[in-house]
């Protein structure tokens, strides 16, 4: 099945999709390689759940083209859909099947031969951590073990691309740990392309990172890419007897100082020099009775906000 | 993949009450109007004897039973085909149907196929109800032939129209309402159209309104006349709803 040209499992070049005169998408252009998975970030209503459904054949977009494996989804759809596997939004179960009975549909309408289908079937069940409730309704599965049937029956036909849309909404905290370490497992032997508007899951489990906002992608890149996109550094800063700001400015590699708060300062720096240690020495010589200093998370979170604000803003 | 999503069709009856409720309910009433039938034929016998050419027991009590099942068919198909579609856009299990490696096509033949299979059921199971006369006499097997396979197109029919209801909405009663209107409104106007436009001798304008009168052309049959016009319209009715519900469906994907 692997070909040379196997290596971008997903390939999507200026997708855009209007209704009426809305947008919801603007010319978003993705790219996939075997073996990664791309976190896809945005608020709600930033068209994510919109490309996905495009990405799927679920909705046509209004101009762009979807490649995947190398097979146009418009002109062999049906090639192209036996090669993905999609958990929408909202799963698409049938309550009043067994958790067996609806895989092995899934596995049916998927094109798993008859001679394979019981492997598969036992292969994503115990992937999805699903093997004591097999036998049981769907409907009568807590919202957990519902979401693992999702992704169970995206998986269920080995494709070459896993498209989750929000796999962890409306889980506990518990049950988000383990569908992240399964969507992690998941990567090793598939492309997987996360929808979601949690950041920390991103950071955790994400190769590559996009972030949609307003329809367009605003932020593209690898995961390491981000701390180098947020350049500025910035330490939180506690003073009892806080001197003039001047003076705190006047100390050496800090770029510049801001009030955060009673007592609080928020001090930037660039390039190599931490100021930390000059700034806890000073602080102690000259009594300004330092009670905090922190340095700040420089993390996806800061570039999400940043990126989708400065959008309002503008 | 058709047989795949039959199957699955025919397991998502059997799993609700409505399935079983509509076996149960059509085979009573129409054991108790079978059984009425056999009562009154067997009272006029001796008077039937008498006559030069007697009408037999298929004619007396076997066609007016196929009659009745389609009567209640009416009622029945539009409550078995609500579901097919509404309800799963309704509960958004459509997409794990398109996401499938199957098209338009596919889909919308594989629920027809189910819902089919399981009026053919109904018909099948009635049918017993006729041949359980053969321990007391003969049957006139052409005839019965005749009626069961009329009443097999016409139920085919019945699920081509209701499917498309289906596919018009996400609650299915709103569905079973627009497919029963859909029936009443080809009952009526479609016999009267035919009979109309006959009568002023618009031969053409006439036959092509045939096709939209279901019931006019289950009348050959009911008389044990097979009447190629008559099967070639049905077939046509049930190609047309379905293509109305495959580009139905697949202009849905294209507006989102």
């Amino acid at each position: 099945m692997p070909t040379q040209a196997a290596d971008i499992t997903v390939s999507a070049q200026g997708l855009s999709r209007r209704f009426g005169a809305h947008t919801a998408v603007n010319n978003v252009s993705i790219e996939l390689k075997r073996g990664e998975i791309l976190g896809f970030l945005g608020p709600n209503g930033a068209g994510k759940t919109t490309t996905m459904q495009m990405l799927t054949g679920n909705l046509a977009p209004t101009s762009g083209a979807i490649s995947i494996c190398g097979i146009d989804l418009f002109e062999r759809p049906i090639a192209a859909k036996a090669r993905i596997g999609y958990l929408p939004e909202h799963p698409p179960l049938y309550r009043e099947l067994t958790v067996r009975e609806y895989l092995d549909l899934a596995a049916r309408l998927h094109r798993v031969p008859n001679a394979r289908r019981a492997a598969a079937l036992d292969d994503a069940l115990t992937r999805c951590g699903l093997t004591d409730v097999s036998k049981k309704l769907i409907g009568t599965l807590s919202k957990g073990y519902q979401q693992r049937t999702g992704i169970a029956q995206a998986i269920v036909h080995r494709p070459d691309v896993v498209i989750l849309d929000e796999p962890t909404v409306g889980l506990d905290p518990n049950q988000i740990r383990e569908i992240r370490s399964l969507i992690h497992e998941l990567g090793a032997s598939y492309s997987v392309i996360l929808s979601t508007h949690i950041l920390p899951e991103v950071e955790g489990v994400c190769d590559r990172v996009q972030i949609l906002h307003q329809g367009a992608t605003v932020f593209s890149d690898i995961i390491a890419g981000l701390k180098e996109f947020h350049g500025n550094r910035t330490l939180l800063l506690g003073l009892k007897l806080p001197p003039a700001i001047d003076e705190i400015a006047r100390v050496n590699g800090v770029a510049g100082v801001e009030p955060a708060g009673e007592k609080l300062f928020r001090v930037s720096f660039a390039g190599d020099i931490d100021p930390s240690e000059e700034l806890a020495r000073r602080a102690v010589e000259q009594s300004w009775g330092l009670f905090q200093l922190t340095p700040t998370q420089s993390s996806l979170e800061d570039v999400f906000v940043q990126l989708t604000r400065k959008e309002e803003l503008s | 993949m058709i047989f795949a999503i039959a199957r699955k069709e025919l397991k998502t009856l059997f799993t609700s009450p409505m399935a079983w409720a509509v076996l149960t309910f059509m085979q009573l009433i129409l054991a108790y109007f079978f059984l009425r039938r056999v009562q009154d034929y067997m009272e006029i016998q001796a008077q039937l004897i008498q006559m030069p050419n007697p009408p037999g027991v298929t004619e007396l009590v076997i066609a007016p039973l196929y009659l009745t099942i389609v009567t209640m068919m009416l009622f029945v198909v539009p409550l078995l085909t609500m579901r097919l579609i509404a309800e799963e856009r309704r509960n958004q299990t459509m997409v794990f149907l398109i996401s499938a490696p199957l098209s338009m096509t596919q889909i919308v033949i594989g629920k027809f196929t189910g819902l089919t299979a399981f009026l053919l059921l109904i018909i099948g199971i009635t049918t017993l109800m006729p041949l359980s006369l053969l321990l007391a006499g003969q049957l006139d097997f052409g005839l019965l032939a005749s009626l069961s396979g009329g009443v097999a197109l016409l139920a085919a029919c019945f699920v081509a129209i209701g499917l498309y209801a289906s596919c018009l909405t996400v609650h299915p009663f709103i569905a079973a309402v627009v497919s029963f209107c859909i029936l009443l409104a080809l009952l009526l106007a479609g016999d009267a159209a035919v009979d109309g436009l006959k009568a002023r001798g618009w031969t053409i304008a006439a036959a092509l309104a045939q096709v939209l009168s279901p019931f006019k052309n289950f009348e050959p049959f009911s008389k044990g006349v097979i009447d190629s016009y008559a099967i070639a319209c049905l077939l046509l009715l049930i190609v047309l709803f379905l293509i109305l519900t495959i580009r139905r469906l697949d202009a849905a994907r294209l507006r989102g």
